[in-house]
């Protein structure tokens, strides 16, 4: 493929990673975080951890929507999906979370009416093609996919389309960083902000972990290039004693965001009070809910969500994963209870999730390793 | 879902300003582009979509590196793109 080149040029895969040897020199140890599970991925698929000096080690964060869901939100799902009447709709990806009583595609199995969807609008259309039916949306997903369910509710408001509703579980991405920060579990020094979110958000919310907890973070792209790039911009930044919220990724990301994202997320959404993510427990206003204005289309105020608190199962980490405390292949079920086929943990049904990505991509790591490694001496 | 796919614009609406026909890995559907008022638009550029929404314009280069990416994913543009054509509009 034509473009692909200049971004894996091994050429300038050296070069940055002689720069990453000589920023990384001498004892100390550097951690940094990678919040988003698509730089996960590319770390894992292109061996990244492999090449990098021994010193300088990435922790996995966050930053998988499906991951962070915790099993409650997952029951409340299922009891909406099982009411008689109802077309439930969601991603692909959420189908297959398991939740205290099983999982979406198992509620399918005993005959509720849960269908896949593309995008929101999809349900949307499915409501006004079924008017004498009541069809629910599972909204999942960080700033990169509110802004949607933010748009499609505001159609259905102006065409009045009455018998659509949403069950918001959008979470935001700055608390999450904040409550990793604040968590005693973890001394990071620096953190890849997040590609594709950071383009509705923009750069500006990352200041707070420069200015209040002296780190920096560098908004990373996804390319194998991009990471190590990013992994050399926070080196620099340590050698030099800065610390700052720096744009690795200008290709896509800019400072201010999309500011027309933003203002429709303010339009349909507020902060809940607090959510309960997976891993990282309630985190104050770190979640989306419907405005009052829009709760004639909030599915949580038009059904009984049972809205009970499920603990994860024991022998599940992947609130240790999500927290970045352990890597994927140190939990005890990982790979043989624990698999894409049969998965205990959100982390392995995602294809954004750390032990999906890992588990995947484990086989190939050495070959990549190898790779690279050549490129690199 | 959390991870754009590159679609290229091949036509805009000519009766709704927030749509567009976009070819994604040979799959073609309308989109909406609301979200990118501030930009202008025509076809043959590309964007980053999201869940049916394009959320950002990129160039040709970050398209083709953007897709081969995901083709790594494994199942995930896959599936993506098999929903994008089950509900192709």
């Amino acid at each position: 493929m034509r473009f692909v080149d200049e971004y894996r040029d091994p050429v300038a895969a050296r070069r940055v990673l002689a720069r990453i040897r000589d920023l990384a020199a001498g004892d100390r140890h550097y951690k940094f975080m990678e919040v988003c599970g698509g730089h996960t991925h590319t770390i894992y698929r292109h061996g990244i951890e492999h090449v990098l000096p021994q010193n300088v080690e990435l922790v996995h964060g966050p930053g998988c929507p499906v991951c962070v869901i915790p099993m409650g939100r997952i029951d409340d799902a299922i009891a909406v999906a099982e009411t008689p009447g109802v077309i439930f709709t969601s991603f692909g990806d959420m189908m297959r979370v398991p939740g205290g009583h099983g999982t979406l595609l198992e509620a399918k199995a005993r005959g509720a009416d849960v269908r896949f969807v593309y995008s929101p609008l999809d349900a949307l259309k499915i409501a006004v093609d079924n008017p004498e039916r009541q069809v629910v949306f599972f909204a999942v997903g960080f700033e990169t996919t509110a802004p949607s369910t933010a748009v499609t509710l505001l159609k259905a408001r102006d065409n009045a389309v009455m018998n659509f509703s949403v069950f918001s579980n959008h979470v935001t991405i700055v608390p999450p960083i904040k409550a990793i920060l604040d968590s005693p579990d973890l001394r990071l020094d620096g953190f890849l902000g997040p590609g594709h979110v950071s383009t509705v958000v923009g750069n500006h919310p990352y200041r707070f972990v420069s200015a209040e907890y002296g780190l920096p973070l560098v908004t990373a792209g996804f390319e194998p290039l991009d990471i190590l790039h990013a992994i050399a911009m926070l080196l620099a930044q340590i050698s030099e004693g800065r610390c700052e919220i720096e744009n690795q990724y200008t290709r896509i990301v800019r400072d201010e965001g999309n500011p027309r994202a933003l203002e429709l997320l303010a339009e349909v959404f507020e902060l809940r009070p607090h959510f309960e993510w997976r891993g990282l427990g309630f985190i104050a206003q770190s979640a989306l809910k419907l405005r009052a204005e829009l709760a004639p289309w909030d599915a949580e105020l038009r059904y009984a969500v049972p809205g009970v608190r499920v603990a994860d199962p024991k022998a599940c980490q992947c609130g240790e994963v999500l927290k970045g405390v352990i890597k994927p292949w140190e939990c005890k079920v990982f790979g043989t209870a624990c698999t894409p086929e049969t998965p205990i943990g959100t982390c392995m049904v995602s294809s954004e999730g750390a032990c999906a990505a890992y588990y995947n991509f484990g086989r190939l790591h050495r070959e990549a390793a190898v790779t690279l490694g050549r490129a690199s001496a | 879902m959390c991870l754009g796919i590159p679609g290229q614009l091949v036509e805009l609406s000519a009766d709704n300003d927030q749509l567009a026909r976009v070819d994604v890995a040979g799959v073609r559907r309308m989109i909406n582009i609301g979200l990118l008022e501030d930009e202008t638009l025509e076809p043959g550029d590309w964007v980053l979509i999201h869940v049916g929404f394009a959320m950002s314009k990129i160039d040709e280069a970050e398209a083709a590196a953007a897709l081969a990416s995901l083709m790594l994913m494994g199942s995930g543009l896959d599936d993506e793109v098999a929903l994008m054509r089950g509900t192709a509009g």
